[in-house]
């Protein structure tokens, strides 16, 4: 088996999942200069409500394919409600407070969240069920899956959906605008409030969909799994350059793929002395470097003077 | 009745009052400036009367309602447009989409359309950049944009803070001449200038503002000829 082509495979599809959650931490930072910690804790919500859901709907009979639609659609709308009332309730207050208090506020809404679905779920790992029948295909010595292809299209297909919607849409336009003057964009009529809130309901929908596809790629969910993955993807939307939405894109595909070709040699390069499970260090080493040498990320231009 | 009319206004801004209760106001197809050192307060009234400020006393009544307490982007779809000091062109957006910005809240997309070529008519200079984004324009042309956008919302009252500012003399006089034209076609107009003569030059009537209190006010004719007037701000 090629190692590389497998590693290379594999960290494609992590990173189209990494750059699904990086688009709403660099949506929310573009508007409102806001790192919005809690948003890793709303992928959770999205992984926990799909899980459940399907899990109801396959037990009751509903064919995958509907139960699958079902449990999306439930996942996005409990994360959706989630981003704006997190929004409305933490952070519009705070909207001219000094930088340190929102940032704060997001860390405690985190905390909160995750409590709250401890609470809910409870402490033990959910597994998504096994609806799909796994089939392997080979390709030049990798080997990936039906189940994979199709995390793959899905999250494609989302991000396509996004950037039509932020290029082409008035509502894109204005959330455009309000990124780059939210006074202005105020005199020109457009409620910023409103286009704040639908930026952080679209960026909890694709939260929504991260969690499901996350949930099916690892095939478990947790209360306690949107932090190490919130921290991830915020590092791949850094990286990217955080504000950007192709730079999260670029940053999330990059991550995958330095953490799936890490996690493949880390064995060889140190000798042995460290195993695979040392890959979650590789984000944050990038995360470090990038910080050193390009603080506006790859393709950030204007953050420097600003974080 | 007026189109805007200013009582007893208040403003604060960082920490100190910026203006001190004015009364102003600005009949249907007049051209009205408001001259004065800087920090005499202008720029602090005209984004109280925008909704970009509140108001700490006083009311703005505008067509006839009280708009006090509405907010700024209820005020643009009521007809008040501002151009900003700086002009606020959208830096990432392109010269297209910052017109289109423009008409954010409009629907008659043939009136838009139409809206559209008649600015285009205006700054002839805006269509041959339509698709370069706002960032890279010349101050000048920024400003032509930023004009041209305000009057996509097809406003009733027109408020212009500093048109000139970090221009070269040529488009400045550029951009007075189309301040001008689009005042002879019947538009009501505010203007905060910096360049009194050029401000008095351009509108009907004036108002002086000192510490942030009307201290004079007068048919621009009158302002230009007044002693005091060429004294403190015309260097005469």
């Amino acid at each position: 088996m090629d190692v590389l082509l497998q590693q290379l495979v594999n960290g494609l599809i992590l990173g189209s999942l990494y750059a699904l959650v990086a688009l709403g931490y660099t949506m929310v930072y573009g508007i409102l200069e806001l790192i919005n910690f809690a948003h890793g804790e709303i992928v959770m919500l999205g992984a926990l409500v799909s899980v459940t859901v399907l899990g109801v709907l396959v037990a009751a009979g509903v064919p995958v394919p509907l139960a699958l639609l079902l449990a999306l659609a439930a996942a996005v709308l409990v994360c959706m409600a989630t981003g704006v009332l997190v929004e409305r309730i933490a952070y519009r207050p705070l909207r001219n407070a000094p930088r340190l208090a929102p940032l704060i506020t997001a860390i405690g809404v985190s905390i909160v969240l995750q409590n709250l679905a401890m609470i809910l779920w409870g402490r033990q790992y959910l597994s998504f069920p096994p609806v799909l029948a796994p089939q392997v295909y080979a390709w030049h010595g990798a080997s990936v899956s039906n189940v994979q292809l199709l995390i793959v299209a899905v999250a494609a297909l989302t991000m396509g959906t996004l950037l039509l919607l932020v290029q082409r849409t008035r509502l894109g336009r204005a959330m455009r605008a309000t990124a780059q003057n939210r006074e202005v964009a105020g005199l020109m009529g457009v409620d910023v409030n409103r286009v704040i809130a639908a930026t952080f309901a679209v960026g909890s929908a694709l939260a929504a969909v991260a969690g499901l596809l996350i949930a099916s790629y690892y095939g478990i969910a947790h209360y306690n799994m949107g932090f190490l993955l919130g921290l991830k993807a915020f590092s791949a939307a850094v990286l990217g350059g955080i504000g950007n939405i192709p730079g999260a894109l670029l940053g999330g595909l990059l991550l995958g793929v330095i953490e799936s070709l890490g996690a493949g040699y880390i064995g060889d390069l140190t000798g042995g002395f460290l195993g695979s499970h040392y890959q979650d260090i590789f984000a944050f080493f990038i995360l470090i470097l990038v910080l050193i040498f390009r603080p506006s990320g790859l393709l950030g231009e204007r953050v420097a003077d600003r974080a | 009745m007026s189109l805007i009319e200013v009582e007893g206004l208040a403003v604060h801004y960082g920490g100190i009052r910026a203006v001190k209760g004015i009364d102003l106001r600005v009949e249907e197809g007049e051209v009205v400036c408001l001259i004065g050192a800087n920090g005499a307060g202008k720029t602090s009234s005209m984004r109280a009367l925008a909704g970009l400020l509140p108001a700490a006393a006083g009311t703005i009544r505008y067509a006839g309602t009280d708009i006090t307490a509405l907010p700024v982007h209820l005020r643009a779809r009521r007809g008040i447009s501002m151009v900003p000091e700086g002009r606020g062109v959208f830096p990432r957006l392109t010269v297209a989409e910052n017109l289109r910005m423009g008409a954010y809240f409009r629907t008659d997309s043939a009136g838009i359309a139409a809206d559209l070529e008649r600015v285009y008519g205006l700054f002839p200079r805006l269509r041959e950049r339509r698709a370069q984004t706002g960032g890279t324009l010349s101050g000048g042309e920024q400003q032509m944009l930023a004009i041209a956008r305000a009057l996509m919302s097809r406003p009733r009252l027109l408020l212009l803070d500093e048109p000139s500012m970090g221009l070269a003399p040529l488009a400045v006089q550029t951009i007075f001449e189309t301040i001008r034209l689009i005042a002879a076609q019947g538009m009501t107009l505010l203007l905060i200038e910096q360049n009194a003569r050029l401000a008095l030059e351009s509108s009907s009537r004036g108002y002086v503002l000192e510490g942030g209190r009307i201290v004079h006010q007068d048919d621009s004719t009158a302002l230009l000829a007044s002693p005091k007037v060429r004294a403190a701000y015309l260097g005469a």
